[in-house]
Formats: structure tokens, C-alpha cells, sequence
């Protein structure tokens, strides 16, 4: 295991957040804190409470999965294609590196970052609404493993990713309609019983119920069934990228 | 010799269907200095991208050291450092982090002595703390150098090293790698200056069209492809060569005043002395005459033009 790659990758991402700072930490926070004035005081101050949650505790699960997904993917994409656009991807794949340690650097970078982004609004949540967490250590797990499954999702298309164009393309025309529609302002069955049924092929339905189970333990699908989906998820991300190194797609054609 | 890469019947075909190397076999020797001669787009690129790892090969095989590259990857890219071709760094780190960086992307811990000396002899030690972004065309050209020896390669591939550097860098640049080589390094590097491989390569290959048409000692390449020319200054111009002199391979040129004789010096029978008889009984007078061997590039310009 070469372990001094995968650090001085990890470190190189990390310090490249840092120096963004505003971009990477300020950005997302801000986001989030306009939903909440938005969502939650102007509207959900006049919306009823779900399931014995008040509207703006309800929504911070959600929202909080919008941005480590949305996250997750431009970091994760970012990072990778850069070097690809830049040409000095040259030097990690002369390296003695598997990819292995190629995505535990980049992508382990990534869910770090978005692991922090999330811990900041799940704080930054607690100035505006009453939080309880009602399974501390399923909330946690549910947040690593989507920020690393999300992350892996970025990796993929930041090697997919022939222009900065593409780059955005899935992020903006898939990832950000699949989590407005995938529960996070709502449960499912706030919804007509046929798009309740559509609302089941979105993946990110049981990743947010999952994650709002550990808070609130209200959910539209069980958890088990959400952690498997998630997992699943990962899974088949996983082989994407381990198919991409081995036969070299777009890295080494 | 050891040969330190073996590589046989190598080839690649890009998805576009484009041939860039074509069954290309070669013994590297350790130790030497091998330059690669070949125009634009004729695969040195290809061949030095596939043997470090960047490009995966369509057919055939890379040993170094005996290992297959891509079964003992680990070990084989150790022992590899590559300059590019293109100045592809990254602009907003500092030299002493893009140096570390790739020293530890080969699995090897800062080395404060090593990497300073490094840097020291690169003249590049007073802008180890300046972002790349600052330095100049030919600096970035030393940090590509000094990334590249970061982690104390065995083999370095130099692709293009001296392409579009200034006279004082190209002179830095050779003394460097004959340094190298008294040390040791095993050097591979593709040019299309002729003068460069004449300079400072042990043995020279020349690629074109993804084939390589002939590798071996640059003198002994000289030697066994080069022609000698005789030049003849003529006292008065002549119009035409006389007809007595149409045995010989005649060349007239500067308006009538030289005339041109190709012959190969290692022929037993240059047919020099019966020529000069013949352009006295012609009744030309001489000036002057002198002889040339063909450099190296006028070798490599026939081989080129030959293999199209």
C-alpha cells in the first residue's frame, strides 16, 4: 500500500478547500441558512407540523443532503478532472499508485470535505430550529456513506467529464432535481399515490428518509431498506471507477 | 550491456484508428543515453507515455528490469522518472510542495538533503517558496526536471526536454544529464534537434510513422549510413557536365563553378583518383576540392523521407 501517495493526494485536496475557503465552506453555509429563513420561518411558520416535527426541523435532514450531495459531486469531480484538464494527471498515473489509492486519496478528500460541510449546517441548523437526533450513530453513518457515495459518483464523472460543460451537466440537470423531488422538503406520501410510486425509483428518496429516520425517526421507507439502497449505491459507483482504471477509459485511451 | 527495458512488438492504435506505433521492439542498455529522432507525430510520444504508465499499449509488451509493467507495476514505475513535453504543472502551488508532492506520489517520504540539492543544482533553491504561476517559461522547465528526480529514478524519459528553451538552458540541460549518467541514470529522450542527439546520446533510434526504421551507436550509425561527399571548385564555370565524366555521379551546382561527387567511403574502390585524371584530360582546372561526411541529420532526413 503506498500510503504516502494517498497522503500527500489527501493533503493536496484538502489544502486546495482551504485556500478556497469561501468557496468551499462559506458558499454551502450560506445556501443552507437562505433555505431556512426562506423555508423555514417566511413559509414553514404557516405550514403544519409533519408527523409531530415543526416544518423547519423537518426540512434540516434535507437540506442538509442537498448540499453534501451537490457537495460531494462538484468536489469530487472537480478534483479529478482539473488535473486531467491541466495535463498533470500524467503524473499520478506514472506513479506507483492502484486505483484504489487513487480514490482513497481524491475521493476520501472529497466525502472529507463535505463531511465537514455537513457538520457546519447541521451546527449552523441549530441556531434557527429545535434539533434532536434520535440515532446519533445511524445519522453518522448515513452522512459518511452518502458523502462517499456521492463523492464516488463525482469521481466518475470528473473521468467522464470531456469539457467543464459536462462537468456541471449532471450535477445541474440530474443530482438537483433528483433531491428536490426525492423528499427532502416533503414525504412521499404528501404526494398523489402514481407519483408516489415514481417518487420510489429516485434513489435519493431513501437516502434522505434514512437520514431523517436517525433524526426524527419518521421515514417514508424503512431503514433497512434505505441503507441497503444506499450501499447498493456505492457498490455499483465502486465498479464504474474500478472498470474506468482498468481498462483506462479516458485516462490512459 | 544489462538491458534494463525490453520492449517487444509493441503497438497502439488510438480509438480514432489512428496507428501511432506500429510492432516496435528495442533493448534499452543501462546506463546509456538514448535519444529518439523522429518528426512530429511519429510515436516517441506514444512509446514513452505506454513504458511510464500513462497510455495503455493495443499489443505487445514492456519489461524493466525483467518485470512486466503492468503485472508489477508497483515496482517498475519506482524505478521511472518522466519529464513531459508540455509545461503541465500545477500554477498555484510553491516549488518546494510540487516537488514533495511528487516524491511522496512514489511512496517516498520528504527527503529535506536530497530534495535541497535537487534544487540547488537546478538553480532553482531561491524560488522553492514562489507559486509556479511566477516563474518563467525555462524555470517551469527545471521543476519539471526536478519533479521528475524527485524520487530518485533509475531511468528518466526526457520527452522533448530542450523544445523551446534558450540556448544557456539546452547547454544547463545537457550538462545535467551527462551528470546523470555518470551517476548512473539509464536517459531516454526524444528530440527532433539532431545536433542535441549528435551531442550527448550513446546510441540514437529514429521512429517514423509508429515504426522504428533504425536504432543503433550514434557513430556506428554514421559509420555504416553515412555517405562522403568530394566537392570540386572549378576554375572557370561550366555549363555542362562533360560527357566524359557521365561514369562518375555528378553533381554541377553554384553556377557551374562546383561540381558535386557522392561516393561511399567504405568502398574499397572510391573511384577518386580516376575522376580527378578524367577532369584533367577534360580540361577543367582545378581550384580547390575538399571532402564532407553526412551529419547525422542528413542520415535521419534520408531515412524519413525513405520510410514514407
Amino acid at each position: 500500500m503506498n500510503t504516502q501517495a494517498v497522503k500527500v493526494i489527501y493533503k493536496y485536496e484538502m489544502l486546495r478547500a482551504w485556500e478556497t475557503i469561501l468557496q468551499s465552506f462559506a458558499s454551502p453555509v450560506i445556501s443552507t441558512i437562505l433555505y431556512f429563513v426562506v423555508f423555514g420561518s417566511a413559509i414553514g411558520g404557516r405550514i403544519e407540523n409533519i408527523e409531530g416535527v415543526t416544518y423547519g426541523a423537518f426540512i434540516v435532514p434535507g437540506l442538509m443532503m442537498l448540499a453534501l450531495l451537490t457537495q460531494s459531486v462538484s468536489n469530487a469531480s472537480f478534483g479529478i478532472y482539473f488535473p486531467r484538464f491541466t495535463g498533470t494527471m500524467y503524473e499520478v498515473l506514472s506513479a506507483p499508485i492502484s486505483f484504489v489509492e487513487i480514490i482513497l486519496g481524491y475521493v476520501g478528500a472529497a466525502a472529507s470535505k463535505s463531511f465537514l460541510i455537513g457538520l457546519i449546517i447541521l451546527a449552523t441548523a441549530g441556531f434557527f430550529v429545535d434539533l434532536r437526533i434520535a440515532h446519533p450513530i445511524w445519522m453518522l453513518s448515513f452522512l459518511i456513506l452518502t458523502c462517499i457515495s456521492f463523492s464516488l459518483l463525482g469521481f466518475i464523472i470528473g473521468l467522464w467529464a470531456k469539457s467543464f460543460e459536462q462537468l456541471q451537466l449532471i450535477p445541474l440537470l440530474v443530482i438537483t432535481p433528483l433531491v428536490f423531488l426525492g423528499g427532502s422538503f416533503y414525504t412521499i406520501d404528501m404526494l398523489p399515490p402514481a407519483w408516489q410510486t415514481v417518487s420510489l425509483f429516485n434513489p435519493v428518496v431513501y437516502l434522505v428518509s434514512g437520514f431523517r429516520w436517525s433524526f426524527y425517526e419518521v421515514s417514508d421507507v424503512s431503514i433497512e431498506i434505505s441503507l441497503v439502497m444506499v450501499l447498493l449505491f456505492a457498490a455499483a459507483c465502486l465498479a464504474i471507477v474500478w472498470w474506468m482504471f482498468k481498462t483506462g477509459y479516458r485516462l490512459k485511451q | 550491456m544489462n538491458t534494463v527495458i525490453s520492449i517487444a512488438n509493441l503497438s497502439k492504435i488510438y480509438s480514432s484508428g489512428h496507428r501511432a506505433l506500429n510492432e516496435v521492439s528495442l533493448d534499452i542498455h543501462a546506463g546509456e543515453i538514448l535519444a529518439l529522432l523522429g518528426p512530429n507525430g511519429a510515436g516517441k510520444t506514444t512509446l514513452i507515455s505506454i513504458i511510464c504508465g500513462i497510455v495503455n499499449a493495443s499489443e505487445g509488451s514492456v519489461k524493466i528490469d525483467g518485470r512486466n509493467i503492468i503485472d508489477d507495476y508497483r515496482i517498475t514505475r519506482s524505478k521511472v522518472g518522466l519529464v513531459p513535453q508540455e509545461l503541465t504543472l500545477s500554477m498555484f502551488v510553491s516549488v518546494w510542495d510540487t516537488v514533495c508532492f511528487s516524491r511522496g506520489l512514489f511512496g517516498k517520504k520528504p527527503n529535506q538533503e536530497y530534495l535541497e540539492k535537487l534544487l540547488k543544482d537546478l538553480s532553482l533553491w531561491d524560488k522553492k517558496d514562489n507559486d509556479i504561476l511566477t516563474l518563467s517559461g525555462g524555470m517551469k522547465r527545471r521543476v519539471l526536471i526536478a519533479k521528475a528526480l524527485s524520487h530518485e529514478p533509475e531511468i528518466l524519459f526526457l520527452d522533448e526536454p530542450t523544445a523551446g528553451v534558450d540556448v544557456e538552458l539546452r547547454k544547463d540541460m545537457w550538462d545535467l544529464v551527462e551528470k546523470l549518467r555518470q551517476s548512473g541514470v539509464t536517459i531516454i529522450l526524444t528530440t527532433h534537434y539532431i545536433e542535441e542527439a549528435e551531442e550527448i546520446a550513446d546510441r540514437v533510434g529514429v521512429i517514423n510513422n509508429g515504426q522504428l526504421l533504425i536504432i543503433d551507436d550514434k557513430d556506428a550509425l554514421k559509420h555504416k549510413l553515412g555517405t562522403r561527399q568530394m566537392t570540386i571548385d572549378l576554375e572557370q564555370a561550366i555549363e555542362q557536365i562533360p560527357q566524359s565524366l557521365s561514369a562518375w555521379s555528378l553533381e554541377l551546382i553554384s553556377e557551374g563553378c562546383q561540381l558535386i561527387y557522392t561516393y561511399d567511403s567504405h568502398s574499397k574502390h572510391t573511384g577518386i583518383a580516376e575522376l580527378l585524371r578524367a577532369i584533367d584530360q577534360a580540361g577543367l582546372l582545378l581550384k580547390d576540392v575538399n571532402t564532407s561526411q553526412s551529419s547525422l541529420e542528413d542520415i535521419f532526413i534520408s531515412l524519413v523521407k525513405n520510410s514514407l
